[in-house]
């Protein structure tokens, strides 16, 4: 420490009007401090924080050349900030001062007079041995590109796209499948408005082809994530579609004359078949087909064909097209990679893969479509209408061997599904349930009206179903057995047909995705939001957000809701087109690190990398968020939190101990 | 010298985290929840942040007591801070041990922000414990 340096400390202790004194001698407190080394001035005053109360502290470091401060008053959560302040407009770094706590935990919550001045002094104390070590501190500022990356092109991801897109900023929409949509394109209707959702949903995707701020990449997905707040480096691998988009109309002519028709289709959950060049859905955005090379009879079998190439009019087929690689820079990521259906393969006692009636709500979801492999007619495979049919809830959910959550939907589109066959069909439903969850906005109306549309309730989770029946009469049908706890009565239903009410599950790639944000996931496997309540759409990676089933099971209107949400975290940031960083965060120092990389392992947030050149740990200030706990963490005392620091402390816990 | 019993006023120092214990103190004082004065209070900004060397520091000065407290698990403010710093409680316990310092004297307890009268009952509850122990037998060891 240079002699210019020398600590000259000024204290000052508050009455806070009655508050502090008299209980706390505080004459007293200001004489026993002023004996301190390093002390230069020590006085007492009614109210530190009124305005002559920081102007005696002003002056005297103007007069007295202080270069310390501490002010011994009330709690410094309450005014830490209004004396760092007047510090400052004395021209000192505001971190060379430090607040002991004499009335929140002194002098309100001591009985006897002299122990609370007892008290006061040793807390004083502290505070000027620790001042004694205080570092002048800055923040930096960073500037945020203004742009935003949207991973996932369902209902959420295109909501915040539009969201974002809509206060003015440029976003990248990135999906991984052939066209946007996601689930929600695949529905019929919508519980409880029972609202078309393509006539909801169409539209929006169009808004999202057309919104001049957007720029889909779809057949693509997120290669590489660098970077961080304000300015990620981002590198899109787009997926050879071997149809140039610029050049296609959308005919679908290549579609119709394709000679490989026999190709399961994934939008149809496997009950009909597509062809090798595809769109998965009439409506599908954009309206380019892609060609599956795994299926094409020259990019996957080596044969000669080229139908496609040969009726495309525009010239539009391309079989040399390879992986294009795109570099973007965006001051936020918001994530919206959804749920996959829960497969029921594995469950054995629901016989699904071995009856071919029965199905999962995805594939009934496609079989009520008027686009699905039955153009909307809920049928049997054998072609005939069903004329009774149970519904499973809670397929792999709140089931301790599968997934031990609620799906948070199923209840209600189970009960859509039996308004629908009722109306459809006129078939004898069976609902079987564990708990009617119906907690929205018109839920409980519907499970009402569902009831008294005549659908039967059994409160019980199925046990077994089976082709062995117990009538001839019914011969040909499953048999759905099942202990009704109201009645206290095994039931045995004969049915045409079973949907298995499936739950929801972290969409595949996930996990991936995940790692190359450095998001973290809970033990389901959904995105871990900062904070659950009152921080539920932001991630502990500062300029990283969260929208719909990502972090979650959450139905549509909640969805779009905290996509909404996702996408005003991400406007928020960049319309203020800075970040500031945080002036107490950690520091590593590079002589003392032996590159152990216990600090990137204790780190929550992402923020420490291993310089693998200089093999020491380097915390990114951007990131950090200076909670301490890669210092702890640290065996050589290289990590240490600025404000934080051992001497700090240590110099703390000395001085009160003295 | 050692003091007798009667006259014996503990010093115990308590490490408590910014967010939830350190707020919860200061909610005790605004509810006039009084407790013996003993207890010196050093706010981190998470129990996750307290290095071992400091607990080791204020007892081997002569601290009596060391009380952490921390949000509940699940409340941290820096996710899960507090619960880096439960995992290392057990080894801190028996490093204090080897330096001849009962590990009762240590106390690890979750305090909400919201729970004045925990805090009051909490540090009641730890300075009579310490009372009850007698002073700590650090001035009869070496001190760093």
């Amino acid at each position: 420490m240079t002699t210019q340096n020398k600590p000259r400390i000024g204290v000052y202790i508050c009455h806070c009007g009655m508050n502090i004194a008299p209980k706390v001698d505080v004459e007293e407190v200001a004489r026993s401090i002023q004996t301190l080394d390093h002390v230069t001035v020590a006085r007492d005053y009614k109210f530190m924080c009124s305005n002559p109360g920081q102007d005696m502290i002003i002056n005297d470091i103007k007069e007295l050349g202080l270069n310390r401060v501490v002010v011994a008053s009330c709690s410094p959560r309450m005014h830490e900030k209004t004396f760092r302040n007047a510090v400052k407009t004395a021209g000192l770094n505001p971190y060379y001062f430090q607040m002991a706590n004499i009335r929140e935990q002194v002098s309100w919550v001591t009985k006897d007079s002299q122990e609370a001045t007892e008290k006061a002094k040793s807390l004083v104390a502290a505070a000027v041995g620790r001042v004694f070590f205080h570092q002048p501190l800055e923040t930096r500022e960073v500037s945020v590109t203004k742009s935003v990356l949207v991973i996932g092109g369902g209902i959420a991801g295109m909501q915040a796209a539009l969201t974002s897109a809509n206060a003015g900023y440029e976003v990248y929409l990135v999906e991984r499948e052939p066209s946007i949509g996601g689930h929600m394109a695949k529905f019929d209707k919508t519980f409880p408005t029972l609202d078309c959702a393509a006539c909801i949903m169409t539209p929006k995707m169009v808004d999202v082809l057309q919104h001049p701020g957007i720029t889909l990449y779809t057949w693509s997905e997120v290669h590489k994530v660098e970077g961080f707040i304000g300015n990620f480096e981002v590198t899109i691998k787009k997926n050879p579609r071997y149809v140039d988009e610029k050049k296609c109309t959308g005919c679908g002519t290549c579609m119709q004359k394709c000679p490989t028709k026999k190709v399961v289709s994934e939008f149809n959950e496997g009950l009909s078949f597509r062809t090798a060049i595809y769109t998965p859905f009439p409506q599908a955005v954009p309206n380019v087909p892609v060609i599956d090379a795994d299926h094409c009879r020259v990019l996957g079998q080596n044969k000669k064909c080229g139908v496609c190439v040969k009726f495309c009019e525009t010239k539009a087929i391309d079989f040399e097209q390879k992986p294009e690689f795109v570099t973007l820079t965006v001051g936020a990521i918001i994530t919206a990679t959804g749920f996959q259906a829960v497969n029921p393969s594995g469950m054995e006692q629901y016989g699904y893969g071995r009856f071919p009636e029965v199905y999962t709500s995805l594939e009934f979801e496609r079989l009520n479509n008027a686009t699905g492999p039955t153009s909307g007619k809920v049928v049997m495979k054998n072609g005939k209408v069903p004329e009774r049919v149970a519904i499973v809830h809670c397929v792999g959910s709140r089931d301790t061997r599968h997934k031990k959550y609620c799906s948070r939907v199923c209840c209600m589109y189970s009960m859509k599904f039996a308004h629908l066959l009722r109306e459809k069909t006129g078939a004898e439903v069976w609902e079987f349930y564990i708990d009617i969850r119906s907690p929205g906005k018109l839920y409980e109306e519907f499970y009402n009206r569902v009831q008294e549309e005549g659908v039967r309730f059994i409160r019980g989770r199925v046990a077994e179903i089976t082709d062995i029946v117990d009538d001839a009469t019914d011969e040909g049908r499953l048999t759905v057995i099942a202990e009704s706890t109201l009645t206290r009565r095994t039931v045995r239903v004969p049915v045409d047909m079973v949907v298995l009410s499936v739950g929801l599950e972290p969409a595949r790639g996930s996990e991936d995705i995940g790692r190359l944000l450095g998001v973290s996931r809970d033990g389901d496997g959904w995105f871990n939001e900062l904070h659950a309540k009152l921080a539920p759409v932001a991630t502990p990676i500062s300029g990283i957000f969260l929208a719909g089933c990502c972090q979650g099971p959450k139905d549509i209107p909640d969805t779009v809701a905290q996509s909404m949400g996702a996408a005003g975290e991400a406007i928020a940031l960049l319309a203020k087109g800075i970040v500031t960083t945080q002036a107490e965060i950690s520091r590593i120092d590079p002589d003392l690190c032996s590159g152990c990389k216990s600090c990137i392992e204790s780190c929550s947030y992402s923020a420490i990398r291993f310089d693998e050149a200089r093999k020491v740990a380097v915390v990114n200030e951007a990131l950090c968020m200076g909670c301490g706990s890669c210092a702890a963490a640290c065996p050589s005392s290289a990590a240490g939190v600025k404000h934080f620091t051992d001497q700090q402390v240590m110099g703390e816990i000395e001085s009160i101990l003295l | 010298m050692v003091k007798s019993m009667s006259d014996f006023q503990p010093k115990i120092i308590a490490l408590v985290c910014n967010w939830c214990t350190y707020t919860a103190a200061d909610l005790a004082g605004t509810s006039r929840l009084s407790y013996p004065a003993n207890i010196r209070m050093i706010r981190m900004m998470c129990t996750g942040m307290i290095d071992p060397k400091y607990i080791l520091k204020a007892f081997l000065d002569g601290a009596d007591g060391v009380f952490i407290g921390g949000c509940h698990p699940g409340d941290c403010h820096y996710i899960n801070g507090n619960l880096k710093f439960k995992k290392r409680m057990a080894g801190m316990e028996a490093i204090i041990k080897q330096f001849g310092f009962d590990e009762n004297r240590l106390r690890l307890r979750w305090i909400g922000a919201s729970e004045g009268p925990e805090f009051q009952h909490n540090m009641t509850d730890f300075i009579q414990t310490i009372q009850d122990m007698g002073p700590s037998p650090a001035q009869g060891i070496m001190v760093l």
